[in-house]
């Protein structure tokens, strides 16, 4: 089972609620992962508090745990007030932190990050820092009080999976015990999978499905990836290496010589 | 028969056309003083493109697109049948592979072929695709027309009014009001939408062109007098009363990218509309006693009306059904 801030989730998948072709789309994809957790862009999505109730409706119906976020937020201050704004419209003290700090790759600005970090735990929030792989950074967001830390693979709707493998699982090395989601640039399952047999907890696919042909198969095909790199973690993977080694012993045999 | 259409834009509009084409003596009641005062598709693109509607819809748009393409040519002079351009940034150029995927129906260009078709954009994309059998009008001049044919039919458009609580006895009621009918149809949401229209004479286009970009996909229709409308955003809001800044300068930025001489437009009109919509973006007929519901035409107003206006008068006079959209029993589709 994976633990957020105490609540147990079977799912390693969360999902992004953003750019699917219609809400009955949405529903069908987070049905066909079997997600429970589904993340909102309070901002995005509906401009107020109060303007988008057709679409809030239609989330709290999924009968999932919502992740609202704060995406779109370039400073402390708007993320930190989209973040209480959150918390009314939901009613739940989690709120994924987002702070732009490029528009053009959405990387975050991991300064103001820290620091709407710090604010909003000191505010009773449970945070989800959407954050690079640096490892100083996380440093900084857990002594904010984070419990859990959300790093990219890649850009935001890069889809080119796990960009930076060495930096990535210096990350999960250095903290092993800190719940560690993929963010950001999954591309298709295998990057999915390929982060959980990496020992990462779960990961966040938002494009990668909504803009998919079949959003609905390729949630099923997200969901069956991340499975199979959680078995394959647990299963614990051989290490490779450089030369053949055969699994059955070949001196002696009629093929030699 | 006797019917009231209720609801003046272009659901409303064609529904009453198309009724009174068969002889029904039909009347518009219309809420706002004027025609299209409160209808988002007094605001809409008026692109006629059901094989670039594949990229995101459901088959179904296209087929009811396709289907209502030659009732606008029929029945209004402005309709121009000069395909759509769809281009992209290079660094955009999956976006375009991407579209090509998913859509049909069109020809590959390179840059020489696109400069032949838009002269004034000439090196400015190494690579588009040509939808060469779509089409495009100028929504505010086609429901002047509709209503004036309406006019010639003995169609009277009563302006100011509002619906009737019950149904008149011995009418039939078509209702076209859009997002002001979810008291009844409650799985209606709102969809906001934001467009601008510019006003450049330095420029000229003959087709709306759509510009791909992985976040902010935006068209440009040419309108008569230099007149261009740039459009349009989709947030779920039920609320339409103003554009957001960031809309704007995402409108704007993307017809700076499509053409830098945009800068040197005047903007003419910020318009703003709320576009009703069921939960997977098609459009519905529903029947609810004596009255019939044409609704959910979400973004797709222009292009599939016609279509739907058939369907509802099939229904009106024949009692036809059509499970497409018609849904068997409306307590299915509506989400918990």
């Amino acid at each position: 089972m994976l633990e957020l801030y105490g609540t147990s989730l079977r799912s390693r998948l969360l999902l992004g609620s953003a750019r699917y072709p219609s809400p009955a789309v949405l529903t069908a994809a987070v049905r066909a992962a079997r997600a429970e957790v589904v993340t909102v862009a309070l901002r995005r999505e509906s401009g107020g508090e109060r303007a988008g109730q057709g679409f809030w409706s239609i989330i709290r119906g999924l009968g999932v745990r919502v992740l609202p976020n704060t995406a779109g937020c370039h400073s402390v201050k708007e993320a930190v007030s989209t973040a209480h704004m959150a918390r009314e419209v939901f009613g739940t003290p989690w709120i994924k932190l987002e702070v732009i700090g490029e528009d053009d790759t959405l990387q975050p600005d991991v300064f103001g990050l820290t620091e709407a970090a710090r604010i909003l735990c000191a505010d009773g929030f449970e945070v989800f820092p959407y954050t690079t792989e640096d490892l100083v950074v996380a440093e900084r967001l857990l002594a904010a009080g984070c419990r859990v830390l959300m790093p990219w693979g890649a850009p935001i709707g890069s889809g080119r999976g796990l960009n930076n493998l060495f930096g990535l699982t210096a990350l999960r090395a250095h903290f092993p015990a800190v719940p560690l989601i993929i963010d950001a640039g999954i591309g298709v399952p295998s990057h999915a999978a390929r982060a959980l047999e990496l020992g990462f907890d779960a990961v966040l696919i938002n494009t990668a499905i909504a803009q998919a042909g079949d959003p609905a198969q390729m949630a099923a095909a997200f969901a069956q990836a991340v499975e199979a790199g959680r078995a394959a973690r647990l299963a614990g993977p051989i290490e490779p290496r450089d030369l053949a080694a055969p699994s059955t012993p070949v001196i002696g045999t009629a093929f030699r010589g | 028969m006797r019917v009231t259409v209720i609801g003046a834009g272009v659901a409303g509009l064609t529904c009453a056309l198309e009724l009174a084409e068969r002889g029904v003596a039909v009347e518009v009641l219309e809420r706002s003083a004027q025609l299209g005062a409160s209808a988002c598709s007094w605001f809409a693109g008026g692109m006629l493109a059901p094989w670039c509607e594949l990229e995101s819809s459901d088959p179904l748009i296209a087929r009811l697109g396709a289907q209502s393409i030659p009732w606008w040519r029929e029945r209004f002079a402005g309709t121009l049948i000069n395909g759509t351009l769809v281009v992209a940034n290079g660094r955009d150029a999956a976006d375009l592979t991407q579209f090509a995927a998913r859509t049909g129906h069109f020809e590959p260009l390179a840059s020489a072929e696109i400069a032949a078709l838009e002269p004034d954009l000439a090196g400015r994309f190494s690579q588009g695709l040509y939808f060469r059998d779509e089409g495009h009008l100028d929504p505010r001049a086609a429901l002047t027309a509709l209503a004036a044919r309406l006019g010639e039919l003995g169609v009277a458009i009563r302006y100011g009014l509002e619906a009737p609580a019950r149904s008149p006895a011995g009418r039939q009621v078509v209702d076209c009001t859009g997002l002001a009918a979810r008291g009844q149809l409650t799985d209606l949401r709102g969809v906001k939408g934001e467009m601008l229209l510019l006003r450049l004479r330095e420029l000229s286009l003959s087709r709306p062109v759509r510009l791909l970009h992985p976040r902010v996909p935006v068209y440009v229709v040419p309108r008569p007098d230099g007149l261009f409308m740039v459009g349009a955003t989709m947030i779920e809001s039920d609320q339409g009363t103003r554009i957001s800044a960031r809309s704007m300068l995402e409108l704007l930025s993307a017809a700076y990218a499509l053409h830098p001489a945009f800068g040197e437009a005047e903007i003419v009109e910020i318009g703003t509309g709320v576009r009703a919509a069921f939960a997977d973006n098609l459009p519905r007929l529903r029947r609810h006693g004596e009255t019939l519901y044409v609704n959910g035409l979400y973004r797709h107003g222009f292009l599939i009306a016609p279509a739907l206006a058939r369907r509802a008068a099939d229904v009106v006079l024949h009692g036809r059904h059509f499970p497409e959209v018609m849904d068997a029993d409306p307590r299915q589709r509506r989400l918990a």
